[in-house]
């Protein structure tokens, strides 16, 4: 009997853990399928063309594989983003931390994850259908598809991740150094950004990262909004398109299968995993390592 | 600039960026709503997908995305569930558990277009899956695992260690605790877990349009195999064309698909501001 009981124990223990192992099954997975296939497109393609060529037109006759075409359709939008979201985002934490009272966060918070909350193809149909033609009317050269509004919109989209994290960060900092601050005379605004927020740097440095990270992997806003034009620019006002939107692009065609065209979206694909694999890692680092600091 | 001052502008510059964003939120909406309101009626959610804006509806995209999401749901959460409990409850300090925690955090961040990738290869070729329902729900059921065994495990966590004591106490083996103390009690927090994993697995658009969800189904699914098409997908196709009647559905669309997405979001936040008043003896 009680042999039994063990066994069967043991038995749901080791079903678990085979669940557990699913999720490391899927990042090896992910990691196999972007390099075999990737591997094959390197093959064919130099990889010093990848990085040098300046144009992107693998489903055109004169096929050219430059990423960096749409490395920088992606890095500007990124960069739009972040721009709008880093500031706002970590002013809303301070200010809910520091100066807001306990009603007026507990309302404003719950309404800004709704931010978060809302599918991106939504952002994508107010981007192309709102925000484009709101922008049209301040500055007339904008392009029907660009680089600015998509990347206006995400940058509103990722706000509640910065504050979310920023504020557990701000929350985490023991209440000793901002009474200490007050003792020696700093008003409000020394306190939170002479004290706090060093002080909760590390949480904050994540946030930003992962915001990052999440703006680099976006992809229904800029296939929407910013249009399918790869193109080696910085200019904001033109169509760019991201490595994410050639990748919906290429899926909605017609591409057969082990052709070239095929292997683009694999290698457009991987060089978009090493980025936000880099920068997941990075912050996953950052908190284990500071994550004590107060306890 | 004084301190003071600098405090005062500080204060006027947060006020601007918080009703930034709401504001953001609102105008949203309201241009939504706007475009979009004349086209929901009852004939919109019933008629198929046509070539002509005013007749079309939305009725095989519902259909398509309640069927993907039972079966992304029925994938998903056995998996997910156990793998949480697992890593809270059986592997805290062991090694293989601190790798999977890495893992899980990793793919967390990994974009949603590349588990498109990674279903596509996968599932619709490897394992011939084809365009079907089924190749699209292991697809999201990748996808949503993360959230679904991190919002586990911190339901998990939650959970009081006198009434694992209290059970080891009277002789209960480590899975009796676990499944009729530690599990009962964190129910609320698993369920809102749930609800906040099946809300983003409904708006996902990008890696169903790579495992080959299609924009034009005129059926509806009736088996796993099935071709499908998703709402979101119907709405980034309407968005997609010039004519001026399919960007009024795309709006309706949108209304549709807001309406799921908040009633969910809607349901977690009251489930855990009730779960938590009850935990925080």
């Amino acid at each position: 009997m009680a042999s039994k009981k063990f066994k069967s124990e043991k038995l749901i223990e080791w079903t678990m853990l085979l669940c557990s192992m699913v999720s490391v099954l899927t990042t090896i997975g992910i990691i196999l399928v972007l390099s075999i296939d990737s591997i094959k497109f390197f093959e064919e393609v130099s990889f010093v063309d990848f990085l040098t060529d300046k144009q992107w037109t693998p489903l055109f006759e004169d096929k050219h594989f430059g990423i960096m075409s749409l490395l920088s359709g992606t890095l500007l939008t990124t960069t739009i983003a972040i721009i709008v979201a880093v500031p706002v985002g970590l002013s809303i934490a301070v200010f809910l931390n520091e100066y807001a009272s306990k009603r007026f966060t507990s309302i404003v918070k719950p309404l800004l994850e709704v931010l978060a909350a809302v599918p991106t193809v939504v952002y994508g149909f107010f981007a192309l259908q709102f925000v484009t033609p709101m922008l049209q009317k301040v500055i007339p050269s904008l392009a029907g598809f660009n680089a600015l509004s998509p990347g206006l919109v995400m940058g509103i989209m990722i706000i509640p991740y910065i504050t979310s994290l920023s504020e557990d960060a701000l929350r985490a900092v023991p209440n000793s150094l901002r009474e200490a601050s007050y003792g020696l005379g700093a008003n409000r605004f020394q306190t939170a950004f002479k004290v706090m927020v060093p002080a909760a740097n590390s949480g904050i440095v994540v946030s930003i990262i992962l915001a990052v990270s999440r703006a680099l992997g976006e992809t229904m806003i800029v296939a929407i909004a910013a249009g399918q034009q790869p193109k080696l620019t910085f200019n904001p006002l033109e169509s760019v398109e991201t490595i994410t939107t050639y990748i919906v692009q290429v899926s909605m065609g017609d591409v057969p299968q082990d052709s070239m065209e095929y292997r683009t979206i694999f290698a457009a694909g991987m060089t978009l995993f090493v980025f936000t694999f880099i920068l997941n890692n990075l912050s996953f680092w950052i908190r284990k390592k500071y994550q004590q600091r107060y306890e | 600039m004084s301190p003071k001052i600098k405090d005062t502008l500080f204060r006027i510059f947060a006020i601007f960026c918080t009703t930034l964003g709401l504001a953001t939120l609102l105008i949203l909406l309201v241009d939504i709503t706007i475009k979009g309101i004349t086209r929901v009626n009852w004939s919109f959610f019933t008629n198929l997908p046509s070539r002509l804006p005013e007749q079309s509806g939305i009725y095989t995209a519902l259909a398509g995305m309640v069927s993907l999401l039972l079966f992304t749901l029925l994938i998903a959460l056995p998996i997910g569930i156990l793998s949480g409990i697992y890593l809270e409850e059986y592997g805290k300090k062991n090694r293989l558990a601190n790798f999977i925690e890495i893992n899980i955090s990793n793919l967390a961040g990994v974009p949603s277009v590349i588990y498109g990738i990674l279903g596509l290869e996968l599932f619709v070729r490897l394992a011939g899956l084809g365009n079907s329902i089924l190749a699209g729900a292991l697809t999201l059921s990748l996808l949503i695992m993360p959230i679904l065994i991190v919002s586990t495990r911190e339901a998990i966590k939650a959970v009081p260690n006198s009434l694992r004591e209290a059970a080891f106490g009277m002789g209960a083996t480590k899975w009796q605790t676990t499944s009729r103390v530690v599990l009962p009690a964190a129910f609320g927090g698993i369920l809102t877990g749930i609800i906040l994993s099946t809300s983003r697995a409904l708006g996902e658009t990008a890696p169903l349009i790579v495992v080959g969800a299609l924009a034009y189904v005129p059926f509806i699914p009736e088996g796993p195999m099935d071709q499908y098409t998703t709402l979101p997908i119907q709405i980034f196709n309407w968005t997609s064309r010039p004519q001026q009647g399919f960007v009024i559905n795309a709006a309706a669309g949108i209304i549709v698909l807001l309406l799921f997405t908040f009633i969910l979001n809607g349901i977690a936040i009251y489930l855990r501001n009730r779960w938590y008043k009850k935990t925080a003896i």
